[in-house]
């Protein structure tokens, strides 16, 4: 639908990453969600899944954006200049800082990342949006209510 | 600013009530008009269609206007409660949103003062709503089973029940040991064609719109009925106030915003208010005038207060078994078995249970990352696989009293895209509440292990949990303590209803929108019956 009715102004900020702001996002996924020959998944800071999360920042910018920067300051400037083990202490400390905007930016690693063909494959689902095909789910043996039948009336006569 | 053709009867609302009155009001071949902020959806659009389905819950179909911000919305600053306000608004309303759990109150919900001395009884009680249960049942297309020991034995769901899949075996069986009462829930989702609908295909994404079309949202139930007999919808229209006439202090007519933006007087004769427990108080609040200097229909000062959430808690339980996951309607089973009062339990009335199958590969890896479950790491994919699809979970729904303290005014700073003053809430959860979701997590936790769960998690109350919007303009007898009277009528303006949730004396302690529903047929019928009164 495309309004014409007078709209707020979006709150949410410019969703644009820079070169450098991407460069660091990829590190950082590399360190969340790394890359397993065991499960058959990429990591992700894979090519495609990183350009998912770059399309899907939407309404997260401005978080995305506060996370990169608090991760490079923590980093002492370039987060992903750093060897693997520095890499990881700094994330620690991340963790321990980032906040809701941390919340908010791996919220969109994470649907980015697990909506990747390769990882729903390796999960055993299908990559298809649930619609038109559905799913496939027992109906149960209703029977198992006899028990609650038997018990009789749990409701309040007024 | 232009003159329209009056409407004879203008409705305020397009979502579960007002769809259900203009419906029934269409019959009396009266000019019916009802006024929408938003617009229609298409289904074809609806999350499930993509392959981002999971991540448009936080986005465009997010539950908070606040996150969505869509051009429908309106801001609402609910930072004084520990409750947010959901909805959705477009043709439809929130029913476009929702899980289309369907559960009736109980009889006891109407009586609360006579059997249990808190709040007040209401003055309707479920005998009379009988009948529009069941019609509201029909025109809705619910499925469930007939002989629920929670309810009076007339409750007989036109569909069978939606599958009990490997989640419901699992805490049917473990509620069995326990000794329990369970049932399939009453679903407005179709499990056969019904009425030119397609039954539910388990595409496990109800909440955000149902492509099928086999969940029931008004704007395929009830309106195209309404339209084919002379109702007009009008869309893109935001009612800014209700005006009233200063010589007899008869409302006659509202004043809006069209779809450009443009602002518009529509004169009528009667108005109905059906734009929700947030909605109708932001307008009726917002409709000041000499005779109404504190806002229409409010000389009790009840107008916005009483505002009642119902709050939840959230317990979630992790099982070697594979559950259902999202692989199905997510809620199709309830427990009443904590819902009538016992003094023994430390409080009063009480709570259902719904049960959660699971839930999405996305949602599981964000909660589960965002409460310390998931790690960062090697051990992210190990860990993952253990969490994914062997979640179930009880969400209880705690029967909220009324508080005049907890309430709905206007802010005076924030605003809405035309200016208008957006709704401030001001909640808090009350002990009896309080000791009653401690009751609810403790006997949840104890089903959850006896159905084998190795690990448990809460969320109390759920945070984004305000779905049911109640009470804000309550039914009543006494005129200085309601606002409008048992059938639906302003105490202090006689062509001015409300038929939303607004009007909930109590809450009870299920979803509300089929009672929601029902009292709007009620009240329809009520007005029908007594046109050549109806201001008396």
């Amino acid at each position: 639908m495309s309004g014409t009715m007078a709209n707020p102004a979006p709150t949410w900020g410019d969703p644009t990453l820079t070169d450098a702001e991407k460069v660091t996002l990829a590190a950082m996924c590399a360190r969340m969600i790394p890359a397993s020959a065991e499960f058959s998944v990429p990591g992700a800071d894979d090519v495609l899944i990183q350009a998912d999360i770059a399309r899907s920042i939407g309404r997260d910018a401005t978080s995305v954006h506060n996370t990169l920067a608090l991760l490079d300051r923590l980093a002492g400037g370039d987060f992903a200049a750093l060897g693997e083990a520095e890499q990881e202490q700094v994330c620690e400390q991340l963790r321990a800082e980032g906040g809701v905007d941390l919340t908010l930016t791996t919220r969109i690693v994470l649907q980015c990342y697990y909506r990747d063909d390769h990882v729903m494959t390796s999960l055993g689902m299908d990559p298809r949006p649930p619609f038109p095909k559905g799913h496939d789910l027992p109906q149960g043996d209703w029977s198992l209510l006899d028990p609650v039948r038997k018990r009789g009336k749990v409701w309040r006569e007024v | 600013m232009p003159q329209l053709e009056p409407a004879d009867v203008l409705i305020i609302g397009s979502g579960a009530s007002g769809a259900a009155v203009a419906w029934s009001l269409a019959e009396t071949k009266m000019r019916i008009l009802c006024l929408e902020q938003g617009d229609w959806q298409n289904p074809a659009d609806y999350p499930s269609t993509g392959r981002d389905w999971e991540a448009r819950q936080f986005a465009d179909m997010a539950t908070s206007p606040n996150r969505r911000q869509l051009w429908s919305d309106y801001p609402i600053n609910d930072d004084n409660s520990p409750i947010k306000v959901l909805n959705f608004n477009a043709v439809g309303g929130s029913t476009i949103l929702y899980a289309a759990h369907y559960p009736r109150l109980h009889p006891s919900d109407f009586k609360v003062k006579s059997l249990d001395g808190v709040a007040d009884d209401w003055p309707v009680d479920y005998a009379a709503l009988e009948p529009f249960f069941a019609e509201n049942d029909r025109m809705t297309g619910v499925s469930g089973m007939t002989g629920d020991p929670a309810y009076p034995p007339q409750k007989t769901p036109p569909m069978d029940p939606l599958p009990m899949g490997r989640s419901g075996r699992m805490l049917g069986e473990a509620m069995n040991r326990l000794g329990w009462h369970w049932w399939p829930s009453d679903c407005a989702v179709t499990t056969r064609e019904y009425e030119g609908r397609a039954p539910c295909i388990n595409l496990g994404h109800c909440i955000a719109g149902c492509a099928q079309g086999a969940k029931a949202s008004t704007d395929i139930t009830y309106w195209p009925h309404a339209i084919r007999a002379g109702v007009e919808l009008r869309t893109r229209a935001r009612v800014r106030e209700i005006t009233v006439d200063p010589a007899t202090g008869m409302a006659n007519g509202a004043i809006y915003y069209d779809k450009d933006g443009v602002e518009q007087f529509q004169p009528a004769h009667v108005v109905v208010m059906a734009a929700n427990g947030i909605g109708t108080p932001r307008v009726l609040l917002n409709s000041k005038s000499e005779r109404f200097p504190n806002g229409l229909a409010n000389s009790s000062d009840q107008v916005g207060r009483n505002l009642m959430f119902h709050p939840y808690a959230s317990i979630w339980g992790y099982f070697d078994q594979e559950t259902d996951g999202n692989r199905g309607p997510p809620l199709s089973l309830w427990s009443h078995q904590f819902y009538e009062t016992d003094p023994s339990r430390g409080f009063v009335r009480g709570y259902s249970w719904q049960f959660g199958r699971g839930v999405g590969a996305i949602l599981e890896a964000q909660q589960s990352m965002a409460n310390g479950r998931l790690p960062w790491g090697a051990d992210h994919h190990r860990i993952y696989r253990k969490l994914h699809n062997h979640r179930m979970n009880i969400a209880a729904i705690c029967e909220d009293l009324p508080e005049p303290h907890n309430r709905v005014t206007l802010d005076p700073v924030l605003k809405d895209a035309h200016g208008i003053p957006s709704p401030k809430i001001d909640y808090t959860i009350s002990e009896n509440s309080n000791r009653m979701l401690d009751h609810a997590i403790a006997r949840a936790t104890e089903c959850l292990r006896e159905a084998g769960a190795w690990d448990i998690g809460v969320e109390r109350p759920i945070l984004n949990g305000g779905w049911h919007l109640l009470g804000t303009a309550r039914m009543g007898d006494d005129p200085a303590r309601s606002v409008v009277n048992g059938w639906g009528r302003s105490h202090d303006v006689k062509n001015l209803f409300i038929v939303d949730g607004s009007i909930f004396t109590t809450s009870g302690g299920v979803n509300p929108t089929s009672t929601i529903q029902a009292l709007a047929l009620y009240i329809a019928d009520q007005m029908k019956q007594r046109l050549a009164t109806l201001f008396d």
